[in-house]
């Protein structure tokens, strides 16, 4: 899967553990520029783990992740983490409204956000302008989880991770995130990384897959894959159905 | 008051422990451990006061401070075993607290340089800046754990360690403060403080008394203020690596 394509993020014999407890095991691969993989497998398989690692919030334990041919750790934590932007699983709210949590990447850098780009935003994400001034605290998980969409698209980085975005999203608001994203790869070329315990959301908007079980990538290649795998492990996995 | 007076006094401690007894309350033994250690405890200060108050000597002076700092810093350390270090950030704000507590005061000529007025001011800004660390540490802890995903948020979104674990740092800062500013407020109208009470048995003059106490209150605003901000700043940035992640416990 990688030859085709430069990869945006290359993973070289990685490892990671935790008081002596390995989470990740001899992770290689690429992730191709431009392009939408996603990352399935059952939870606690490492997917979280291995994303945290792609901009820098864990380092590995051994083993090397380059961003684009450089390094990780030639990069400013701060610099990678603008330019590699992730949508954490759990969705958290800093307390306040939601143009507070709109406006935290940019007051982060000691500037101001307009109200006018907050609002436009968060139309893209599919709420209405008018929940800029609610507090978060009144929001549903779901209203939540797009908050924290739009949030991470405000530094709009080159590489975007998403974790389980659309966990508590309705069908309708699903198919507007899956829409938002697609198009957002496709006009600004953003490589996408996405977990999802959806696999038709995977077969829908994902270019490639990862197959990850118990620390480990069992298989990968275009989101093909998903619908006749060659590994039993995966194969069991799949027909277990997406959950 | 003579040692015979004293022991009738034990009478106080015969009270709980017939209550204890008579409810089942089992607290007769903590009772009587707690009656022991404070009369041994508190006798011993006693002569080791009188011993150093007669000697007038700076060394020993200086020995007492120590062993104060020693003691609390022993004492607040426990609270903050999970911060790396936690023992030197505690001593270090004790010593500086007092350094600058007894700079002032001996310096601005608002109390002399005697064995008296040091130990005992010591004792009161050194025992308060002990509680004041540990409930800087219990808070700050939990407020860390609790608020992890938050911390982690910032750090994701581009901000520096202190950007990420400032709003925890703020708030356990402020709540560990609270209750010396509260109990300022209501101060003389519930109860009398201790050592003003001690002052006025002793048969000092009510007004030369409470201008002490104020002395003291203010005193320990600034104790409790210095020390909560002191050790707040000298922890977080053990939290994080050198690059820049929070560092994972399991
Ligand atoms: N901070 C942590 N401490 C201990 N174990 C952890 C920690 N984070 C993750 N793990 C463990 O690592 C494994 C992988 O977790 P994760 O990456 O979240 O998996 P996934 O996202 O695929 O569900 C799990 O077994 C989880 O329990
Ligand atoms: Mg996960």
């Amino acid at each position: 899967m990688t030859t085709d394509y430069k990869p945006a993020i290359h993973f070289n014999h990685v490892d990671y553990s935790i008081d002596g407890n390995k989470i990740l095991r001899g992770i290689t691969g690429s992730f191709p520029e431009g392009k939408i993989t996603t990352l399935v497998g059952p939870s606690g398989a490492g997917k979280t783990t291995l994303l945290k690692l792609c901009n820098g919030l864990l380092s590995p334990e051994s083993g090397e992740i380059y961003i684009k041919d450089k390094g990780i750790d030639s990069f400013e934590p701060v610099e990678l983490r603008r330019k590699v932007g992730i949508a954490l699983q759990s969705a958290p709210m800093v307390s306040g409204t939601v143009y507070k949590n709109l406006a935290l990447p940019v007051e982060l850098r000691g500037e101001k956000y307009d109200k006018k780009e907050a609002e436009s935003l968060l139309r893209d994400v599919g709420l209405d302008e008018k929940f800029l001034d609610r507090k978060v605290t009144d929001l549903s998980g779901g209203q939540q989880q797009k908050v924290s969409i739009a949030r991470t698209l405000v530094n709009k980085p080159e590489i975007l991770l998403l974790d389980e975005i659309t966990s508590s999203l309705d069908r309708t608001s699903l198919k507007e995130v899956e829409e938002l994203i697609t198009l957002i790869n496709r006009k600004y070329g953003t490589t996408i990384i996405w977990i999802t315990h959806n696999l038709q959301q995977a077969l829908d908007i994902g270019d490639y897959t990862w197959v990850m079980m118990d620390g480990e990538v069992i298989e990968t290649g275009e989101s093909e894959l998903l619908r006749s795998p060659a590994n039993d492990r995966v194969k069991s996995f799949v027909q277990g159905g997406a959950q | 008051m003579t040692y015979l007076t004293l022991s009738i006094t034990l009478i106080f401690v015969v009270i709980p422990l017939v209550l204890s007894k008579t409810l089942n309350l089992g607290l007769e033994r903590d009772t009587i451990i707690a009656t022991v250690r404070s009369i041994i405890q508190l006798l011993l200060v006693g002569f080791i006061l009188k011993f150093v108050f007669d000697s007038e000597s700076l060394l020993y002076i200086f020995l007492m401070v120590t062993l104060m700092i020693v003691a609390a810093t022993h004492n607040a350390r426990n609270k903050g075993a999970s911060i790396k270090g936690i023992t030197w950030k505690v001593a270090v704000t004790l010593i500086f607290v007092e350094v600058l507590t007894q700079g002032i005061l001996i310096g601005l000529d608002i109390t002399p340089p005697t064995a008296q007025y040091i130990i005992s001011i010591s004792g009161m800004v050194i025992g308060n800046s002990m509680v004041l660390s540990i409930l800087f540490l219990n808070r700050f802890t939990a407020e860390v754990e609790s608020h992890q995903d938050e911390t982690e948020l910032v750090l994701s979104l581009g901000g520096t360690p202190k950007q990420a674990i400032h709003t925890q740092l703020i708030n356990s800062i402020k709540a560990s403060m609270i209750p010396t500013i509260e109990s300022q407020k209501t101060v003389g109208l519930v109860q009398l403080p201790g050592m003003m009470s001690g002052q006025i048995i002793a048969g000092a003059d009510p007004i030369q008394a409470v201008q002490f106490q104020l002395l003291i209150m203010f005193l320990l605003l600034t104790t409790a203020s210095v020390t909560s901000v002191m050790l707040g700043f000298l922890s977080y940035p053990t939290l994080f690596n050198q690059r820049m992640q929070l560092i994972q416990k399991s």
